[in-house]
């Protein structure tokens, strides 16, 4: 009942049956993978710089989320691709929650000027991320 | 971590990927229902006033256990809420005064979000005395 089956015909002529899974399914299997792979990217993260000041592990997923979700979407990918990298993977691995809650966290303990910091600069970065992924994506295409 | 049980790390895994897959459909779900912007601004605010809600629950009563924290934070409400699509969205605005506007909604709403989490966290829990006993 969730996997469609579609039957088609190719260009060669053969009759081929394609899976076509329901997308629902198909963004929640890449947001289980995105949100395990945040887990240890922020994990790893974290006791590599260990910085108590500032929020990096969740800068760092951010970024690097963004970039991947630019690179899927310049290159033109679309349906499942697009719904298992971009919406699942992606979406689920970047956080907008974590983000927030720990910028609050910065400007309650007085650190005013590094939770105004964190907010811009993560949005500057992440932008930067999604211009350089459209450059990558521009420069191979040529 | 890194020395836990393998069971108990596999464990884990599965605590999240439950969450992530559960956090991930709620927000395709409402990308079908409204417009892609405004989902994500829905979203984004929900997660983070509900985030907000057991981040600061946990200083004044403290009643959940590791286990469905583990579930609620970094499954569902981090894989619910998303910085990738709204950055891209903020990337392809077609007008200046959209781009203003579409960050100015996340990180507006987004913040007021973890600002009622907060308040009712505050509401609902006595805070704990420090170094007293737990439960």
């Amino acid at each position: 009942m969730s996997v469609l089956l579609l039957e088609g015909i190719d260009v060669l002529g053969r009759t081929v049956l394609t899976v076509d899974p329901d997308p629902a399914h198909v963004v929640g299997t890449g947001g289980a993978i995105g949100a395990i792979l945040r887990y240890v990217a922020t994990k790893r993260v974290s006791e590599r710089l260990s910085s108590e000041r500032v929020p990096l592990a969740t800068f760092a997923v951010n970024v690097v989320g963004s970039f991947v979700l630019g690179l899927v979407v310049f290159a033109g990918a679309g349906g499942s691709t697009l719904r298992l990298v971009g919406t699942g993977i992606c979406g689920s691995f970047t956080t907008f929650s974590s983000f927030s809650v720990e910028t609050v966290r910065l400007y309650e303990r007085g650190e005013r000027a590094l939770a105004v910091a964190n907010a811009a600069v993560t949005l500057a970065c992440s932008l930067a991320a999604i211009g350089l992924a459209w450059l990558l994506v521009a420069v191979t295409a040529l | 971590m890194a020395d836990a049980h393998p069971l108990v790390r596999l464990e884990t895994f599965a605590l999240i990927a439950v969450g992530g897959f559960a956090g991930s459909n709620l927000r395709f779900f409402a990308m079908g229902l409204i417009p892609d912007v405004p989902s994500i601004v829905l979203v984004n605010a929900v997660g983070s006033a509900v985030l907000a809600f057991l981040v600061y629950e946990a200083d004044y009563a403290d009643r959940l256990t590791a286990r469905t924290r583990l579930v609620f934070t970094t499954g569902v409400l981090s894989s619910l809420t998303t910085y990738s699509t709204f950055a891209l969205q903020t990337a392809l605005a077609a007008r200046p005064l959209a781009l203003g506007g579409i960050v100015a909604a996340n990180y507006g709403l987004g913040l007021a979000g973890v600002l009622v989490g907060r308040l009712l966290a505050r509401r609902l829990g006595v805070p704990r005395p420090t170094g007293g006993e737990t439960t």
